[in-house]
């Protein structure tokens, strides 16, 4: 049982959103679509919810057939990135919409309500309107009335997007823990790779309407199956038609080491307590190389502008294997 | 201040002849028959542009068609119209020499066509800059809550453009019972049948009787204000409905 999705195309006039992708998001689980802006992450989110259809191609949601099904029949809570509050209704209303839809009792609404406020942590906000409370509180309800109606997958599309860096931090902790509790099969969309690195368990690298990698958050980091995935997962230099981490060369001010490259360092930022070099290999070609060094290392050695230094990738660096970018 | 001089002015207009002159004026048939018609022809006219103009905003804002833009622009012109040039439009539509048939000389329906010619737009306009702010991830978001189409308008449309529609419907009904100038020719101005108030107050003031008119203005006034005074209420009934 899971979210299945097979062969979905789908295109707008000459554009090719999605390109005969299929994949398997399993049950319980906290999955990141992960990817640049308009590389059809959101469209697929879209046509799972029913939000739109695909031209071609199939969607079954935990058994049940459902490319067909429209968007009321799924079972699915939807999350947008801009929260989508029913600005006229108090928060305890727009929690309990879903409910009222189901003709539900009205004490069992009410019981529902105040468990989910509880659980988003809103019991004192909920006869505001949504005008009244900040971003986070807003998508914390638009949570929760997703949660209302017991989804069988919860979709949360750019959730965190509209939201500044702190609050985004808190909240992605927050959804973390939330779903441990909740454990219903949810799957977000993100552009942002630490947001899916931290939260999910598993991560759906989606470029160009069609799938890149799927894996645990430690494979596609340290086994990326091409150079796009290794370069969006974070940064990435050249060296030898290879991409590596900058953290994964090792710097040394002398030569000797058995394969290192002798190279100057051309420019240093510091940011925080890490300090990113740009070294100049001097070899034909001077190649620009960016290394980062922690700024213990950078004290010890002494590395500084125009200095001549060695580099050797770390032993157990892990290049991608792909071709040069 | 700008407001309520000229208003009070009226007032005291009304009141010079005592309360017994100005219960007489407004009472007398061919006064109180004028109201009668002025009212009514307004609140009738006002519903159908509540329906009509909601109506047309959605489809200005939300479909696509051939010609969108010109009805777009058309929905203007009676804005744009002086009013007896309207009147004139109506008197060759609707005439006695009409090219289309129809002669609604001197009928009460004459009364009817011009006012909702003159307030159309009102509703329209009012609506559509709502409708057009409206996003469309919260009837999303309502679909995937389980709310069928005509739900989601009822709980999560309707109540975002109740305070619009209301707006309009109050700057309609107040066109319409002030409204002299488009229906003046095709009516007619039939004593008791087609003389609606604004034209009574005129032939008030023809006569020398400054108090008559002021009576009738001062009863419109009242009327005005309590079409807006319910609107008001009924939008704010509406609005803690949708909670």
């Amino acid at each position: 049982m899971s979210i299945k999705v097979s062969n979905i195309t789908k295109t707008y006039g000459d554009f090719v959103a999605l390109d005969n992708v299929s994949v398997d998001l399993p049950t319980g689980q906290l999955t990141a679509l992960l990817g640049p802006s308009g590389g059809g992450k959101s469209t697929l989110l879209r046509i799972i919810a029913g939000l739109e259809s695909a031209d071609t191609g199939q969607v079954n949601i935990e058994g049940t057939e459902a490319t067909h099904l429209p968007p009321q029949k799924r079972n699915v809570g939807f999350v947008f990135q801009h929260y989508a509050a029913f600005k006229h209704m108090s928060v305890a209303k727009n929690i309990a919409f879903g409910l009222e839809i189901r003709k539900r009792s009205k004490d069992e609404i009410a019981q529902r309500v105040d468990e989910l406020l509880e659980l988003v942590h809103l019991s004192q906000f909920a006869t505001r309107l949504p005008s009244q409370l900040s971003g986070g509180q807003r998508q914390r309800m638009a949570l929760a009335r997703a949660l209302a109606v017991e989804p069988t997958v919860l979709l949360l599309d750019e959730p965190f997007g509209a939201l500044d860096a702190k609050v985004r931090k808190e909240l992605r902790e927050w959804l973390r823990r939330l779903h441990d509790e909740v454990n219903v099969t949810t799957v977000f969309v993100t552009h942002d790779q630490e947001e899916a690195l931290e939260v999910a368990d598993e991560i759906v690298v989606i470029n160009e309407g069609r799938i890149e990698q799927i894996g645990t958050p430690d494979e596609l980091y340290d086994a990326p199956a091409n150079d796009f995935v290794m370069s969006f997962l974070g940064p990435t230099t050249l060296i030898d038609g290879k991409l590596y981490r900058p953290h994964d060369i090792e710097v040394f001010t002398h030569p000797g080491i058995a394969g290192s490259l002798p190279a100057r360092i051309v420019r240093e930022l510091r940011v925080g307590f890490e300090v990113r070099l740009t070294v100049e290999l001097l070899d034909a070609a001077h190649e620009e190389i960016t290394v980062t060094v922690t700024r213990a290392t950078q004290r010890s050695l002494g590395l500084r502008d125009g200095i001549d230094v060695w580099l050797s990738p770390t032993h157990g660096a892990v290049p991608s294997m792909g071709a040069v970018v | 201040m700008l407001v309520l001089i000229p208003l009070a002015a009226v007032l005291i207009t009304a009141a010079d002849g005592g309360w017994g002159a100005f219960w007489d004026t407004v009472t007398s048939v061919q006064t109180a028959s004028a109201l009668r018609l002025t009212v009514g022809e307004a609140l009738i006219v006002t519903v159908i542009n509540v329906v009509m103009g909601t109506a047309l905003a959605w489809v200005l804002v939300r479909d696509r068609f051939f010609g969108k833009r010109a009805l777009d622009v058309v929905i203007d012109v009676p804005f744009a119209l002086p009013t007896i040039v309207a009147g004139l439009v109506l008197l060759s539509l609707y005439g006695p020499k009409s090219p289309i048939n129809v002669n609604v000389a001197n009928t009460r329906t004459a009364v009817f066509l011009a006012i909702a010619f003159v307030t159309l737009p009102f509703v329209v306009r009012t609506t559509q800059p709502v409708l057009e702010a409206l996003e469309r991830d919260v009837e999303e978001a309502a679909a995937s809550l389980g709310a069928t189409r005509l739900t989601t308008f009822r709980r999560v449309i309707l109540p975002a453009l109740v305070p619009a529609i209301a707006a309009g419907a109050a700057l309609s009904f107040a066109r319409a019972i002030s409204e002299y100038g488009s229906l003046v020719l095709l009516s007619g101005n039939l004593p008791n049948r087609t003389e609606v108030a604004s034209v009574r107050m005129l032939s008030y003031l023809e006569n020398g009787d400054q108090a008559g008119a002021a009576s009738v203005a001062a009863i419109l006034l009242v009327v005005a204000l309590l079409v807006i005074v319910g609107l008001d209420l009924l939008q704010r009934r509406m609005a803690r409905r949708g909670e």
